[in-house]
């Protein structure tokens, strides 16, 4: 048998792939190179992170170039999360008092508000804000330093450019996201209240005591502090995509749009786990 | 002249111990590739204290790689690279930031930080090594640096603002913050003048003669070569192709050799 399908098989004319087999072929080479390409990505990634982890709990730590960082992810994002949060708690009041009407539920309008903004919508569009401006900054400056030997002199200078560099920059990232949430938050929910009582007049006390009314730490704390998550996926992209950068200004560009691309991307992903996960262990 | 492998066997033979003692950079069989192509096959080369070697070659022969790999930001496929008597192979980032500040780097464009001032860069690898040098200690150090490469009137000008030589000069006060024993030039008068070259070139034969630091200058610029170094080694297709003082390359019955110093 088995020599049959040899013979079988040596007989046979040999095969020229035609037009239809070549496309297979290269199409199925390319998806796997684009899957290698999707591990290697990963891979490279966590032996940062790891690299990163070392660098993070090992002295000296570099203080003043945290603090530095503090204040660009922390008080320069300022303006644009309130900005952000606000127009999302008005745009929310308007929403929902539309749906709400419907069925006579407006006296839930500042529970709906209050609860739509700090649980999901705050984070979520601070995470996203950030994403765009700390993600693109920092993956620009790092590619940047990258294609013109700065990180290589900092190392040259007996400095860990990882310690100096990316360290406080994602730590920077991990501190400030939760804070920023609470401003957003905050801008939101004002907001939130002017756009109702502009349509029906409520004090702003009558307003947060009705929106907070029932709600425990439990209710607020998680989804606050789930954004320092949002800041480590941050900060870790955007440090890795800058540090990894080649091939001059084209290189320097794409490393800033693929830190805000992926930065985003993996903000939306984690949310939708973590959402899962404050469900399941708060509530 | 002297063949590289004959001028090393011959070393290894004749004089071992004050090869060993002496040398404060060693590279012993040497291999770096890219992407399959290789860049240094297997290359043997010793600095001693006080000594300048210039290495030199045409583009792309793996000059500037050698550089990197002694400082370490490259590292290398096989073979071995002792600083100081210690092997940097395999060396956590912790301790070759150690063996580091024993050596100064001045890249072939500066890289300074751009967004830095002249003072605020020759301040930074201090600021961070020497977390305990009181500021009033630091600010003079820096000044004093500067004025060494004539640029004490530059301090507050950003490195955009400067031009290319002084560039130089600035990278150059950078390498020397940390008071390194081994100074490593890549292509120090690239780009320069003949006139910003020469003034280069005459701040790294003052500063050898002041320091006595061993020196390797990565250089195309065969004038400021023979200005700056007292051995020489020419590189060619990975390995040295002949290693020893000027005059050993000018007798040398190589064709490619002849040819390399024919232009100058």
């Amino acid at each position: 048998m088995s020599d049959h399908a040899t013979t079988v098989v040596a007989e046979m004319p040999p095969v020229h792939p035609g037009n239809a087999d070549v496309q297979r072929l290269q199409s199925s080479s390319s998806e796997t190179g684009l899957l290698m390409g999707f591990f290697e990505w990963f891979g490279n990634l966590g032996i940062f992170s790891w690299r990163v982890l070392r660098a993070a709990v090992t002295p000296p730590f570099e203080w003043r170039e945290l603090i530095r960082q503090l204040d660009d992810v922390g008080s320069q994002s300022l303006p644009l999360v309130a900005l952000a949060g606000a127009a999302v708690g008005a745009v929310l009041a308007m929403e929902v008092r539309s749906s709400m009407s419907r069925f006579g539920a407006t006296s839930l309008l500042p529970s709906a508000i209050v609860y739509s903004v700090i649980q999901e919508m705050g984070p979520t569009i601070t995470g996203l804000v950030v994403s765009g401006r700390v993600g693109a900054g920092i993956g620009a400056e790092l590619a940047s330093m990258k294609v013109t030997e700065q990180i290589d002199a900092i190392e040259a200078s007996a400095i860990n450019p990882l310690r100096l560099l990316a360290v406080t920059r994602i730590l920077a990232c991990i501190l400030m996201l939760p804070l920023l949430t609470v401003a957003a938050d905050a801008s939101g929910v004002v907001m939130g209240w002017i756009a109702q009582t502009l349509v029906q007049p409520i004090s702003f006390y009558q307003f947060i005591d009705a929106g907070f009314h029932g709600a425990t730490l439990k209710d607020f704390l998680p989804p606050t502090f789930k954004t320092a998550v949002f800041g480590l996926i941050i900060g870790l992209i955007a440090c890795f995509q800058g540090m990894r950068t080649r091939g001059g200004a084209e290189g320097v560009g794409r490393a800033a749009t693929n830190s805000v691309v992926l930065a985003s991307l993996f903000v939306i992903l984690a949310d939708v786990v973590l959402v899962k996960f404050i469900l399941v262990v708060f509530h | 002249m002297t063949m590289a492998t004959a001028y090393d066997i011959s070393m290894s033979e004749q004089e071992p111990e004050e090869q060993s003692n002496n040398s404060v950079v060693a590279v012993e069989n040497l291999c770096k590739s890219f992407d399959g192509r290789i860049v240094l096959n297997g290359i043997n080369l010793t600095v001693k204290r006080g000594e300048t070697l210039a290495v030199l070659g045409r583009s792309g022969t793996g000059k500037s790689v050698l550089l990197r790999l002694i400082i370490g930001l490259e590292t290398p496929d096989s073979g071995s690279i002792s600083i100081d008597g210690n092997e940097i192979g395999g060396l956590t980032v912790d301790r070759m930031g150690e063996i580091r500040k024993k050596m100064g780097f001045l890249f072939q464009h500066a890289a300074l930080y751009d967004s830095l001032t002249v003072r605020e860069n020759v301040a930074f690898p201090l600021r961070h090594n020497r977390k305990d040098m009181p500021q009033s200690e630091l600010t003079d150090r820096v000044k004093q640096l500067l004025a060494e490469v004539g640029l004490a009137a530059d301090l507050n000008k950003m490195p955009s603002d400067i031009s290319g030589g002084m560039q130089k000069r600035v990278g150059l006060a950078r390498a020397l913050a940390l008071e390194p024993e081994i100074l490593l030039l890549d292509e120090p008068t690239a780009g320069l003048d003949p006139i910003s070259s020469g003034e280069i070139d005459d701040l790294i034969l003052k500063l050898q003669r002041e320091r006595q630091m061993a020196s390797i200058v990565v250089t195309h610029d065969l004038h400021s070569a023979k200005t700056i170094a007292n051995r020489f080694a020419l590189l060619d297709q990975g390995d040295v192709v002949v290693e020893g003082t000027f005059e050993d390359l000018q007798q040398s019955s190589i064709p490619f050799v002849r040819e390399f110093l024919k232009h100058l």
